[in-house]
């Protein structure tokens, strides 16, 4: 993901352009983190003044969901299944595979800063799994190999 | 040659963007005409990547393909099915809801009018409100997402409730392990949910909806946002909807993560922009919801079942199903299963056969047991329950819920104390933390599971009491549903909590 810098300028027209929407917080931040790949804490305050809402409440809005990282990922982000349909066809397995072969816990990132895992609760894969995603590319019927080498690509 | 190679997620992670490739590179390289349409699932998940080939003599299917297997698909040598309408997995159902998905191009208008789309909301443009509210209730039809609520009486209330700006909301945050239908509609055959919104808004004298689509579904969300597009700019959505001189438009909106906001009023938080938290009803969404105003909330499939309704008429639909259970189900097959997918039925097929006969037992080969039906907050169904029919009530009297009809299938190798355990973990995670039995609970539940595990005897009276003040002191139904994994785990596989047994002994 090629991810810029956060500037001050770029949040404010990140904000200015979602103002509009009814309920425009989650089109923002989703901007937001799509330009610079966290929500960087510059970002807070500008929200809150721009939609007239205390830092607090934007910083608890962030901090409430999943999605919204504070710290960059690593350059590729890896997301494995840990649902029951995927349980029931060894996902367990997999996922420890994969973080052993990257000696890292779930949520980590590698020391390089390669590669980021994240667990998923599913992916809708649940008749192919166990599911995995890389970046935006979905494995079906995944193993630890094919994960890797996709996250490596 | 027409070649319809699918762009469903599915699909797509089983190799289906590399067989597309390989196709259009095998084609230009031997000089064919081929097209390449990418259409939605069939459904048949273990057929995937599932490809069509219309040599002008209908449609035959072959898969699962791969791209070595290409130079022979376009030979006409490749061995394939015959037509997806005679493999005995497609051609058991009865195809209402997903009648077109993977049949047409998802985004392609005239394809979707000349396989039966926009009649239904033609036929309602022409309506009163309370005539099509009349007709949604007269079809039976209610709510896919879960609770199975009437979704005329709902759309009733909304209808009644005086107000300038009413809203409809639409649930694809489908976030149930074993659930793909929602996923599966939206990137198959989008203009239904659209047409199914137009019409509910008719109804209601909505002018505006929302998609909310969880985030995890990338190609939902984008041919879902493609459609919208493609609706408005045909006249579908818009000031004048279909020339009926009333209007409805819509967007699609992405969540971030939450379990939890499939939850209606935790939705409409996290639609407004505020943290995901449940809100206490009343008031209900149907008189305060979006921004404080009349808002109908459905499930995708809920809605996507509407124009079929109106196309056909609420008698054909209603004339489907068992006892209070009307129309169609959309069972979602998953887990170790040899045939998983989607399989549109009416009401009333019994478990064991959706498991035995259409699913094929499992993909190890190795005994069945345990169902987990409606997603991480259905009861694990134990195979003496085989026989419960798919229908709302049957399965709350069988101690169940259908939920939103997935049905994930273990094998013998199933350890159901680490499914119990996973059940509470999964609810300490997504709890928004607005109710203590749910938020402290779901971890206590873990530490007594860990206890029982470990052999203290009195641990499952324990977990029984805090399931009990869960279900009893949870504000939603991820803390009020948790215990039904978990309870249907100890009581019916007693031998997976072994060590307790042992100790009590
Ligand atoms: C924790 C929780 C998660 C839910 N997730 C979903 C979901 O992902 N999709 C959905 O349609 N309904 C979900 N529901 C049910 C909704 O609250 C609501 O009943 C539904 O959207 C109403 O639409 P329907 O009447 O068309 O089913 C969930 C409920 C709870 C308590
Ligand atoms: S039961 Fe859990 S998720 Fe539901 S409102 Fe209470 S704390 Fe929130
Ligand atoms: S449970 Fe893993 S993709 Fe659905």
């Amino acid at each position: 993901m090629p991810v810029a810098s956060p500037t001050l300028d770029t949040i404010r027209a990140i904000v200015a352009e979602h103002r509009h929407l009814e309920g425009p917080m989650l089109p923002i931040l989703h901007a937001i983190q799509e330009a610079f790949g966290r929500i960087p804490a510059e970002a807070v305050p500008a929200i809150a003044e721009a939609l007239n809402l205390g830092k607090a409440e934007v910083h608890g809005v962030v901090s409430f969901y999943h999605d919204f990282r504070e710290a960059p990922a690593g350059r590729r982000v890896i997301k494995l299944c840990r649902a029951e349909a995927c349980q029931a066809v060894g996902s367990e397995a997999l996922s420890e595979r994969v973080l052993a072969r990257l000696g890292i816990d779930w949520h980590g990132t590698t020391a390089d800063g390669a590669v980021t895992i994240e667990p998923v609760y599913c992916l809708g894969l649940c008749a192919c799994g166990p599911a995995a995603m890389v970046d935006d590319t979905l494995i079906g019927r995944a193993d630890a190999e094919r994960v890797l080498a996709e996250a490596a690509a | 040659m027409k070649v319809y190679v699918p762009l469903d997620s599915a699909a797509r992670a089983l190799g289906a963007d590399a067989v597309a490739a390989a196709i259009r590179a095998e084609a230009d390289r031997r000089g064919i005409d081929v097209t390449i349409v990418r259409n939605g699932s069939r459904g048949m998940v273990w057929l995937e990547p599932l490809v069509e080939v219309d040599r002008g003599d209908g449609r035959a299917a072959y898969g699962p393909v791969t791209a070595a297997d290409v130079p022979a698909l376009l030979d006409g040598t490749l061995k394939g099915h015959g037509r997806v309408e005679d493999i005995p997995f497609f051609a058991r159902q009865t195809r209402l809801t997903f009648q077109r998905c993977g049949l047409v191009d998802p985004t392609d208008l005239d394809d979707y009018a000349a396989h039966g789309g926009l009649a239904g909301l033609r036929r309602a443009a022409a309506m009163s409100g309370p005539e099509i509210v009349a007709e949604v209730t007269a079809s039976g039809l209610r709510g896919r997402g879960g609770a199975g609520f009437p979704t005329g009486i709902k759309w009733k209330t909304v209808q009644q409730a005086a107000a300038d700006r009413k809203y409809i909301v639409c649930n694809a945050d489908e976030g149930d392990s074993g659930t793909f239908a929602d996923r599966m509609l939206m990137e198959g055959d989008p203009f239904s949910l659209i047409e199914g919104m137009a019409i509910a808004g008719l109804g209601v004298g909505a002018t505006r909806g929302y998609v909310y689509i969880r985030s995890e579904y990338p190609v939902a969300i984008a041919v879902m946002r493609e459609a919208v597009a493609v609706a408005r700019r045909r006249g579908v959505l818009g000031p004048d909807v279909v020339g009926s001189g009333r209007a409805f438009d819509m967007e699609v909106r992405v969540g971030a993560g939450a379990y939890v906001c499939g939850e209606e009023t935790s939705l409409l938080n996290s639609l407004e922009g505020k943290r995901g938290t449940v809100r206490a009803k009343p008031p209900l969404p149907a008189l305060e919801g979006f921004l404080g105003c009349p808002t109908v909330v459905n499930n995708v499939i809920s809605l996507a079942t509407v124009p079929v309704i109106f196309e056909k008429g609420a008698a054909h639909y209603e004339a489907f199903g068992l006892g209070r259970s009307r129309g169609t189900v959309t069972l979602q097959i998953a887990g170790n299963v040899k045939r998983g997918g989607l399989f549109e039925t009416a009401f009333g097929m019994t478990l064991g056969e959706a498991v035995e006969e259409i699913a094929g037992g499992t993909a190890s080969g190795r005994p069945v047991k345990a169902v987990q039906v409606g997603g991480p907050l259905g009861a694990y169904m134990p195979r003496d329950r085989f026989d419960t029919p798919l229908g709302y009530e049957d399965f709350d009297a069988a101690g169940g819920l259908i939920g939103h009809a997935g049905l994930v299938v273990f094998d013998d190798t199933a350890d159901m104390l680490k499914l119990a355990r996973f059940a509470m973990e999964f609810c300490a995670v997504e709890s928004c933390g607005k109710c203590t039995p749910c938020r402290i609970g779901a971890v206590r539940g873990v530490e007594t599971i860990d206890r029982i595990a470990a052999g203290d005897p009195r641990a499952a009276a324990l977990l029984t009491d805090l399931c009990e003040t869960m279900k009893d002191g949870s504000l939603c139904a991820l803390g009020g549903f948790t215990p039904y994994p978990v309870m249907s785990a100890l009581t019916h596989f007693p031998a997976d909590f072994a060590t307790m047994k042992e100790a009590a002994e």
